[in-house]
């Protein structure tokens, strides 16, 4: 078929899908010129979740209506955000298998199944947050440890790595990143006592390229900030996917919580680089600078969220920032630079720390933190935040989280001891707010914890708008270049708002809760948004 | 959960079904259903034969911890706790399909072992053979032919040689192709990878993966015939051998 004969037969709309040709980095790199793909797990290595699509508007977005369902043959949470190449829609049905669908139609073209080993335990859920691709390879992290390359086109394994231990605790359950010819992922397990780590695979055979720590070994900077030998158990893990700055050749990674969760009497200091944002140089994983939200965390307040990164100009001058809303309640502006802090304040209800010093640092209120009796603290254990994708939208110039307000905890801690493969966390904090696989009914009230959608004036981190739910969210957010925002929440709706405005537009009941980040793309000129909710993938578009 | 009592009456069992019993019959179909089922769930550890470990040979009734197939069905859904056995969400007729896709491989008398040089088949494989331009192995070769990554440890050596000799004898279904025309007249061949009432998908000999609309067709079917040509006169026994013992060598990840 010639060249012409094909684009005719494309415009014809007879072929819903088809695969044009392999996924360069430079495509990476340059995602916002194809807005009709999804390339990454957050849309483009700035990780700002924001599309360039505008065929859905605010007068017309009352128009929209379900496409297609994917129903996964899974009970686990349906975290994965899809991704989208010319057409062909790729996703995680929990815990690993892959499935490669028609993104118009949603039928299957194959799926990839994979068993993880028996002794797999993620900590909260069997679980996956998504794909990265490069060429026409794709590449998945297993909850039992492994890196796996497959074949795009026919859904065959490349190569597999044992990446880590899972008897021993370790996981991998977000979307790795792609950085020239190297995959990076980074290990979940902190809750079992894993030393967490950052590492980089060839794209073409697995043989792992260089492997950050993120608890420093002996000798190297940072280990002093480690009492005795708790650093070898100090968790540390890494379970939400990094960003990558093309011009100063840095990738950012948020890393969690230091452990035992809720003691640390045994890990006296700040316990670097837990509830650290690192930047490091992908070509050899050397850390270039790192900024400590929460040093010595007892609340398991994990800086594993999304590092947004954005141009925008500051105090007069351009600058490279990153937006952060931290799991801890203070949002922050760092220079992506040189990890510098610009500003921060808190975003939610906060009693653990009276605010920021000039440096970032937090000033701590004595007495909040688990004790034997049990201790309230705001926020909690869940954060005022998560791993919830926010999103930046350059045309309003607002950062868009979702958050959890007026949310306590009670921190209770007992003693506890390492033994490889169990939980070393120090007692478990107790709160009125189920966890997600919980009852689907809410019967709070509004001071015992509410979600939100919040924009943020990202200079000065005061709050422009909110779109208030009655329940808490696990939801991303994406917006769009037509001042969308797409987001939902444990409630079971998913809608859009006004991106300026925070008004709501349209909503659809999706049976059951959002907990992933929403994602648009388009194929033969027809925009589609695409969100899991439940343990289904729904994918909308307007009414034709 | 009714109990199926498995009492094996071999006929020419590969070709005629498994006549089964005095609840359950097992015809070709079931066979194939259960080999497929062996091939995804239990291949890993029991090999494409069954008899990967040690002191159990599932296609001869050889096993460690049943003594009767209504234990081995058992097993099949519940597991082994304690050992690399894990439970299965199979019914009792999905796991007596097993047994009797076994039963039928044991019977069949094409348990030939490989004799050939491996080395040697990979090179006529991705040379004089010319099987690359339609496979791929470890991730070189074409994907319009099925991936044969791990060939050898999903089928038996002879169904690999009865592969290279007459291609049409088995075509697995999800080997199959598949020719659509469209109603502007275009001719797209493929593999076929899915198709309902209202649409096909293929991966095509460009290696695309495409979606049609029926309401866009003229035409669409299966082709009678693989388009792999028999190796019968193209290749001497030896080097038959040859690929054989590569492709069986093929276990994948």
């Amino acid at each position: 078929m010639t060249a012409r004969a094909w684009s005719i037969f494309c415009l014809s709309g007879c072929m819903t899908g088809a695969l044009w040709g392999q996924v360069s980095f430079d495509r990476i790199l340059a995602s916002g010129n194809e807005p009709q793909n999804w390339l990454t797990y957050s849309g483009s290595t700035m990780s700002q979740r924001y599309s360039t699509l505008t065929q859905i508007t605010p007068e017309n977005v009352k128009n929209l209506e379900l496409q297609w369902t994917f129903q996964a043959r899974s009970l686990e949470k349906f975290e994965a955000t899809p991704l989208v190449v010319d057409g062909i829609l790729y996703t995680v049905q929990a815990p690993n298998n892959v499935v490669s669908l028609d993104a118009v139609t949603g039928r299957v073209f194959w799926t990839y199944p994979y068993v993880p080993a028996r002794v797999a335990r993620p900590c909260c859920g069997q679980v996956n947050r998504g794909l990265a691709i490069l060429g026409d390879t794709l590449f998945m992290g297993t909850i039992d440890a492994h890196l796996i390359a497959l074949d795009a086109k026919s859904g065959k394994p490349i190569w597999n790595v044992a990446v880590a231990k899972a008897g021993a605790g370790y996981a991998i359950t977000h979307a790795p990143l792609v950085i020239k010819d190297k995959v990076i992922i980074g290990t979940a397990g902190g809750e079992y006592g894993i030393r967490g780590f950052i590492a980089a695979f060839d794209v073409k055979t697995g043989k792992e390229a260089w492997r950050f720590y993120t608890i420093p070994g002996k000798g190297e900077p940072g280990h002093e900030t480690w009492k005795g030998n708790s650093w070898e158990h100090g968790g540390a893990s890494v379970w939400v996917t990094g960003s990558y700055d093309p011009a100063l050749n840095l990738t950012y990674w948020g890393i969690g919580n230091p452990g035992p969760d809720w003691n640390g009497d045994e890990r006296d200091g700040d316990n670097l680089y837990s509830d650290c944002v690192v930047a490091l140089d992908p070509d050899t994983g050397k850390l270039k600078w790192y900024f400590q939200f929460t040093p010595h965390d007892t609340l398991d307040y994990d800086a594993v969220q999304v590092p947004v990164l954005a141009d925008m100009e500051w105090q007069g001058q351009p600058r490279k920032v990153m937006l952060w809303a931290n799991r801890n309640g203070f949002y922050y502006v760092l220079d992506r630079v040189t990890g510098q802090f610009l500003t921060g304040k808190p975003f939610s209800t906060v009693n653990w720390a009276r605010g920021l010093d000039e440096a970032g640092r937090p000033m701590r209120v004595n007495g909040k933190e688990p004790t034997a009796e049990g201790q309230q603290v705001y926020p909690g254990v869940q954060g005022a935040t998560n791993w919830y994708s926010p999103s930046y939208s350059p045309r309003t110039g607002l950062f868009y989280i979702s958050a959890w307000d007026q949310y306590s905890s009670i921190f209770v801690k007992v003693p506890t001891e390492y033994t490889e493969g169990r939980r070393y966390v120090g007692t478990s904090p107790r709160s009125v707010v189920a966890n997600l696989q919980g009852t689907a009914v809410n019967q709070r009230k509004e001071e015992e914890g509410y979600g939100a959608v919040r924009a943020i004036d990202p200079k000065t981190g005061e709050k422009q708008w909110e779109f208030k739910m009655l329940d808490v969210t696990d939801a991303g957010i994406l917006t769009t270049a037509s001042d969308l925002l797409f987001s939902g929440g444990r409630e079971g709706y998913f809608y859009a708002l006004n991106g300026r405005s925070g008004e709501l537009l349209w909503k659809a009941n999706v049976g059951g809760s959002v907990a992933s980040g929403p994602m648009s793309y388009s194929v033969n000129g027809r925009q589609y948004v695409a969100v899991s909710a439940g343990n289904s993938l729904l994918v909308y578009a307007l009414k034709q | 959960m009714s109990t199926v009592r498995l009492v094996f009456v071999l006929g020419t069992a590969a070709c005629m079904g498994v006549p089964l019993a005095a609840q359950h019959s097992y015809g070709p179909a079931d066979i194939e259903d259960g080999g497929k089922l062996f091939r995804t769930n239990c291949v890993a550890c029991h090999g494409p034969q069954g008899n990967l470990v040690e002191g159990v040979d599932l296609g001869h009734g050889k096993f460690r911890r049943a003594s009767t197939e209504d234990g081995v069905i058992r097993i099949i859904e519940d597991g082994i706790p304690g050992t690399a056995m894990p439970p299965n969400n199979f019914s009792d007729f999905q796991a007596g399909t097993i047994l009797a896709y076994l039963r039928s491989v044991a019977t069949s008398g094409r348990t030939v072992a490989p004799n050939g040089d491996a080395a040697r088949g990979k090179a006529i494989f991705e040379g004089k053979g010319g099987c690359a331009a339609c496979h791929r192995v470890y991730g070189v070769g074409s994907r319009v032919g099925p991936d044969l990554s791990d060939i050898g440890a999903l089928r038996r050596v002879a169904e690999i040689e009865l592969s290279i000799l007459d291609p049409n004898a088995e075509v697995l279904a999800q080997n199959r192709y598949y020719r659509v025309t469209t109603k502007s007249g275009e001719t797209i061949t493929g593999r076929l990878l899915n198709e309902d009432a209202f649409s096909v998908q293929l991966l095509d000999t460009k290696e695309r993966l495409l979606s049609f609309q029926r309401t866009d067709l003229r035409q669409a079917g299966f082709l009678s015939e693989s388009p792999m040509p028999s190796y019968r006169d193209t290749l001497t026994k030896a080097e038959r051998d040859d690929v054989v013992t590569y492709l069986a060598s093929l276990k994948g990840f």
